[in-house]
């Protein structure tokens, strides 16, 4: 037997560290680093008329001013558009210091670098910005007037426009099926903006050293690789010159995927002209108005379907609120468009998404990415389709679910990769079941009636979902064995919480067969990994783990090739296990890995015991062979990348029970079961882990959180105290129920686990406020007050 | 513009630790930059996520929303004391127990709200746990490890006191 | 997020802070728990060209209470006088409402008596001291004053403390025999300031019947609003159900505004229900405490 850890619960080998104060966040580091701050706009829509910085330079400790008059070169042209898509014709990006025009509140208009932070604040108070207010857009409904535009040259103030049909049977189009239908619907949805929030803001620090002509980056970015190669690009530096690291990072939830962030450009070069180290840490107010915000759309819906309530076709309208700019174009709305059908096999489709400019922070992904929209959309469907037809809710959508019998199953689409989306393997109706006894559905009417008879109020409801995870296109790892036996692991990708290195090292320790404290693992750092694509879309460990694997296996057929030459033996005999290279069933015919290590790497020079058996001198050597062998290589490592074909697709299902007060109308989830399948299980109490911090996120956008603005573009809730990020109070207990159908795309047969709980929630828990009040929900979040005022009208 | 210093000293982790600084300086700030305690973070600055909660007089306390001057002459317990003689205390050792941090930026105000917490009430009802840590935010864990590990950390308190 | 410059005083006497106060006149600014304060001068909604501290003035953290009421010092923190049993006894809603107010740990640092300078229409104690008829008492280089409830809110965050006056403290009075209180509030999150919240006291006559009811509300107008309820509640006896007059009664007398977090129509409903709630539990309370 091997060392087995894949599947275990093993504990964070994180969080020794964290828990002690001994984590290295961006702002830990850089003690004696100059602070930047910046000058945003106040104003959602104006022209800079002019600068004037006579004020503050007075303030003591001031070093430098920039406006976008000072940039040279690249940097004083537009941000990347990340992911250029055809249907994006009018994508825009925003400068690093805006130019001439401001478009939303928190634009970074003047960097400023003093000697602290609250010297750099200082003189950015004293810097008198005028404007002239232009019109601003606000709110989808507006924009899609396009009486005023966000951007000049672009009309209607639309960036995008897509359309995607899958033919029903017949190849009768989505209209024609609907048309023909028994039973047809109509209705309208909205999603509020909300956002990833992480407790931890954006935060950049460089080091420029004058001599070497090398720049050295901190960032607490979600992907160092691709932040390396746009600082580079933009900075115009030799890419070896440059190293970007992300230490430990606070969170991200997709809002530190986006790249470059202004600053990530902007303080870099600031170090490298001034030849000082600089750091700019974001603050809260900051992370409210000039990161990214998401989740905002307005849905038009059409189905028709028949009398078991199967969708016999289905239309959705989706206006996708982009706001300013669309650094990573278009992949929300594609991806709503396309995951909107979750489990579900509907006989025509037809989805058209038009991503409207509005003067607001930009929308880029956000946990879950599009999806819990898309969810919404379809799991309000079902629900409405069931009160239609006076069914069970769980019967409707069983009657529409894909069976286990049609994977792989295409759903006759393109997917966020640019690949056909065919979902790879799942079992939709047992994890039905599943959940239906987890909560306990069908004996819920005789509680319901209990609860009425003492005059209370609880709802029911149920939510399913299908996610495509580890996306494209690749990520690579490095394994190496050192002559100590130890174990170095690296991939490109960063981390933010989600404990890759305990995944990762569990990997390798059961790839390899030795224990795991031997394994030690580094993400996020240009140094150790070039190559990389970064940590979102739930792709973490299925990408860098699969990688990781297949460089793990090729480190140990070397190990295994130079063992049985050293035991005479044949390498198919041979077993790794707790670091020692044996025959299998003769532990005593055995060799360390160390040794093995060693022995990969003949030496002229002894450094040290372990050294000094590898030099020249040491063994017996043969005459007629190169030290390295033909097709080898010194040391014991390998190197091996994984490129899926496509996304492989995990799915789940959620319900919930929640009580409304009668007189209040607050709203109370009591119980909330989930039953999730991402394929095998690396690390039970992290996939948990995940689920839950998805859960309480879902939980935030169903009934919380908001981002409000007002008709000038201001938002009046940039704060923690207005911007309601549920506490421990307002999360309920999850309870959890894992289903496994493994990925047959990959060797670890894993699917992505690290955004599915967010999903359905919002469609869970307005499955449940409907049914507890009878009342339709059509818009999320829902708030005491809305559900006050739903009831009034009805 | 040339602000005045203020003389502090602080006891840190029991430690007498002194700094200059101006009357604005904040105790978070103080902690983090002039004594390069880095293990206290800062996620709001508005006193709503408690992840600067340190221990003041052993009462927890936000030190984004304290000045380091007022404080002068106190005792502070950060994240870097919770550990004694390099052992980490059951509130530490819960949380490593209970996968109670994902990212761990807001862990340093929960382990301190909790220390604060058990020792006041060192056998908590659900209910008492739960109003304990709910002034305290986190993005990643959905707390129910969270609260999980401070009955865990009660537990491990009451074997050790045996 | 970090404050502004300003000029930092630590006075080390009740004397020396009113000269240093006298002194900065409009441009000082007294910094009690800094709870309030702080997060103003973090978000620079606020510059006072001077902050007074007071922390280390010695003998304004007193709770001293009697059979006539509570008086709270400048320095007693929330989460003291909710600790005080004596407190509790003499005058039960001061612990009701400061369960409500903020976090614990806010509570550890924040004073009763800076909440009530601060005067926050959405803050607890502000309805507490008005509802119960209390005061506050002002100190300054020129001597001492006593400002009734009824006269020290002014508006929103706006109090009767005059430049270089100091609060020194807050009088809470205990009510009659036979009386109880109650607290109820919803906030949007547990320890968030409430989208509305009623205070109650209820005094019984012999007969166990309602001789004065009494409201106050916060988050519903620009100071805490009081309306007197005892002839909506009529003298009939506590026991009976039905405040519903009461609470109509309350929604006539108030005056919310709408915000991001709830509508007029919504706080305007929402205080009345926890009105009628507030009104039923003070009166079991009132009851409670005379069986
Ligand atoms: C996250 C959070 C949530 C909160 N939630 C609530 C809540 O739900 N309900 C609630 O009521 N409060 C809440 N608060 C506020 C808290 O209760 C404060 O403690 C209180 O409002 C002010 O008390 P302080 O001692 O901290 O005053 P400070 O912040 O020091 O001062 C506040 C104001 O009062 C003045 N002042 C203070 N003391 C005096 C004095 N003795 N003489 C003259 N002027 C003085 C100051 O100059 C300043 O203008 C919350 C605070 C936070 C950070
Ligand atoms: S940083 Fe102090 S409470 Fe958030
Ligand atoms: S562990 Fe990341 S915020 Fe709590």
């Amino acid at each position: 037997m091997t060392t087995r850890l894949f599947g275990e619960p093993v504990r964070r080998r994180e969080d020794a560290r964290l828990i002690t104060g001994q984590g290295r966040y961006l702002d830990d580091l850089g003690g004696g680093a100059l602070a930047a701050a910046f000058v945003r706009s106040p104003h959602a829509h104006a022209r800079i008329l002019d600068i004037d910085v006579s004020a503050a330079l007075d303030v003591e400790g001031l070093v430098a001013i920039y406006t976008w008059e000072d940039l040279p070169g690249a940097l004083a042209e537009p941000l990347p558009l990340l992911i250029p898509h055809p249907a994006l014709t009018h994508g825009r990006t925003a400068y690093p210091l805006a130019r001439e025009i401001v478009r939303h509140v928190g634009e970074p208009v003047v960097m400023v670098v003093a000697r602290d932070r609250y010297l750099a604040e200082d003189a950015c108070a004293l810097i008198r910005v005028d404007y002239e207010i232009l019109k601003p857009v606000v709110g989808i409904e507006e924009a899609v007037r396009g009486v005023h535009l966000v951007h000049e040259d672009v009309p209607g103030n639309i960036g995008a426009h897509l359309v995607q049909e899958v033919p029903g049977p017949g190849g009768l189009t989505a209209r024609e099926a609907i048309d023909a239908a028994p039973h047809t619907l109509e209705f309208r949805l909205d999603v509020e903006r909300s956002a990833c929030t992480p407790l931890e803001g954006k935060g950049v620090y460089a080091r420029w050293d004058a001599d070497d002509g090398s720049l050295r980056v901190y960032s607490s970015t979600q992907t160092s690789t691709s932040v390396r190669m746009a600082i580079a690009a933009k900075l115009g530096l030799p890419l070896p010159k440059v190293e970007v690291i992300a230490p430990d990072v606070g969170g991200g939830f997709g809002v530190k995927i986006v790249h470059p962030w202004p600053e990530e450009v902007l303080v870099p070069w600031a170090a490298r002209l001034l030849n000082r180290e600089v750091k700019w840490t974001e603050d809260r107010r900051e992370h409210f108005v000039s990161s990214s915000h998401e989740r905002g759309q307005v849905q038009h819906v059409r189905a028709g379907f028949d009398d078991e309530g199967r969708v016999l076709g289905l239309e959705v309208e989706i206006l996708h609120d982009h706001g300013a700019y669309t650094p990573y174009g278009i992949i929300v709305p594609i991806i709503t468009s396309t995951q909107l059908l979750g489990p579900y096999k509907v006989g025509a489709y037809r989805v058209e998404f038009s991503s409207i400019y509005t003067n607001t922070v930009q929308v880029t992904p956000y946990r879950g990415a599009g999806r819990p929209q898309g969810v919404f959309c379809m799991e309000r469907t079902m629900d409405r389709i069931a009160a239609h037809l006076g069914r069970d809710r769980t019967a409707v959508r069983a009657a529409n679910f894909i069976q286990p019998h049609e994977f792989p199953y295409d759903q006759g689409m393109t997917f966020q990769d640019g690949r056909p989306l065919i979902y790879d393997s799942g079992d939709y109706p047992e994890a039905l079941r599943m959940l239906k006894e987890l909560i306990g559905w069908d004996s819920f009417p005789e509680t319901k009636a209990r609860a009425a008879a003492e005059g209370r109020r609880i709802g029911i409801g149920v939510g399913c979902y299908v996610e495509g995870t580890g996306v494209g296109p690749y990520e690579g790892g490095h394994v190496q064995v050192t002559s100590d036996g130890r174990v170095h692991v690296s991939t490109g990708l960063t981390s933010q919480g989600q404990g890759h290195e305990t995944v990762f090292a569990q990997i390798a320790a059961t790839e390899l067969g030795v224990p795991i404290e031997k394994v030690s693992v580094v993400t996020g750092d240009t140094r150790r990994f070039g190559y990389a694509v970064g940590t979102f879309a739930s792709r973490a460990a299925v990408m860098s783990g699969n990688a990781i694997a297949l460089a793990c296996r090729k480190v140990r057929e070397k190990a295994l090739r130079i063992a049985a030459e050293a035991l005479e033996a044949d390498p198919r005999d041979l077993e790794i296990t707790d670091g020692m290279v044996h025959v299998a069933g003769v532990p005593s015919a055995s060799i360390p890995l160390a040794t093995v290590a060693v022995l990969s790497n003949p030496l002229r020079y002894a450094f040290d015991e372990e050294a000094k058996r590898a030099t020249q001198f040491a063994g017996p050597a043969s005459d007629d062979r190169p030290p390295v062998a033909e097709g080898e290589e010194p040391g014991l490592e390998g190197r091996d990348y994984y490129s899926p074909v496509r996304s492989t697709f995990a799915a789940g299902m959620h319900a919930a029970i929640v009580e409304t007060d009668l007189d209040t109308a607050e709203i109370r989830i009591l119980r909330y079961a989930v039953v999730h399948d991402c394929g095998k299980l690396i690390n039970p109490m992290i996939v948990e882990g995940q689920i839950h911090g998805g859960v309480a996120q879902g939980v935030g956008g169903a009934l919380y959180e908001k981002m409000v603005y007002d008709e000038h573009g201001q938002l009046l809730n940039a704060s923690f105290m207005d911007f309601l990020m549920p506490y421990a109070t307002e999360v309920p207990r999850i309870e959890t129920a894992h289903l496994e159908t493994p990925s047959p795309l990959n060797p670890l047969g894993i699917k992505g686990a690290g955004e599915a709980g967010v999903i359905p929630v919002s469609a869970v828990i307005a499955s449940a406020v409907e049914d507890a009040e009878g009342i339709t929900i059509a818009r999320m979040p829902v708030s005491p007050s809305d559900l006050h005022h739903l009831r009034l009208e009805r | 513009m040339n602000e005045t210093g203020h003389h502090v000293r602080l006891t840190v982790n029991g430690v007498v630790r002194e700094a200059t600084v101006p009357g604005r300086r904040l105790l978070s700030d103080c902690l983090r930059h002039d004594l390069g305690l880095t293990g206290t973070h800062v996620g709001c600055e508005h006193g709503v996520c408690g992840a600067c909660t340190v221990l003041l007089d052993g009462e927890p306390v936000r030190s984004c929303l304290t000045f380091a001057v007022t404080v002068d002459g106190h005792e502070i317990t950060t994240v870097e004391g919770l550990a004694r003689d390099g052992e980490l205390s059951p509130v530490q050792r819960a949380f490593t127990e209970c996968h109670a941090l994902q990212c761990g930026f807001c862990t340093p105000g929960f382990l301190c709200t909790v220390t604060a917490f058990l020792r006041d009430n060192p056998a908590p009802t659900e209910e008492e746990a739960l109003k304990a840590v709910a002034g305290n935010l986190c993005r990643c864990t959905g707390y129910q490890n969270i609260l999980k590990a401070v009955h865990r950390a009660a537990e491990i308190q009451a074997e050790e006191d045996r | 997020m970090k404050p502004p410059p300003f000029g930092y005083h630590g006075p080390a006497t009740l004397g020396e802070a009113l000269d240093v106060l006298a002194e900065a006149g409009p441009d000082g600014k007294v910094l009690a728990g800094g709870q309030s304060l702080i997060p103003l001068l973090n978000m620079r909604l606020a510059a006072p060209a001077h902050i007074v501290d007071v922390n280390r003035v010695p003998g304004l953290d007193g709770i001293e209470a009697g059979p006539s009421g509570v008086r709270v010092g400048a320095l007693a923190r929330h989460a003291a006088v909710e600790r005080s049993p004596e407190a509790a006894a003499a005058q039960p809603l001061l612990r009701q409402a400061l369960r409500l107010v903020a976090h614990p740990v806010i509570r550890n640092r924040g004073t009763v008596v800076g909440s009530l300078v601060h005067a926050d229409p959405a803050a607890e104690m502000p309805a507490v001291l008005a509802l119960l008829g209390g005061s506050v008492r002002l100190a300054s280089r020129g001597g001492e004053r006593e400002v009734p409830a009824s006269e020290f809110f002014t508006g929103p965050m706006e109090s009767a403390l005059r430049p270089g006056e100091l609060a020194v403290s807050a009088f809470f009075p205990a009510l009659p025999r036979r009386s109880g209180t109650a607290f109820h509030e919803v906030a949007r999150r547990h320890g968030d300031y409430a989208v509305a919240g009623v205070a109650a006291a209820v005094t019984l006559d012999e007969d166990l019947r309602i001789a004065a009811a009494r409201v106050a509300c916060v988050s519903v107008g620009p100071v805490p609003v009081v309306v007197d309820v005892t002839a909506a509640c009529g003298p009939r006896p506590a026991a009976s159900a039905g405040w519903e007059a009461a609470a109509e009664a309350v929604r006539d007398r108030i005056d919310p505004e709408g915000d991001i977090h709830a509508t007029a129509d919504y706080r305007r409903h929402l205080t009345g229900v926890l009105a009628a709630r507030a009104l039923r539990d003070a009166a079991s309370a009132a009851r409670g405490e005379e069986s």
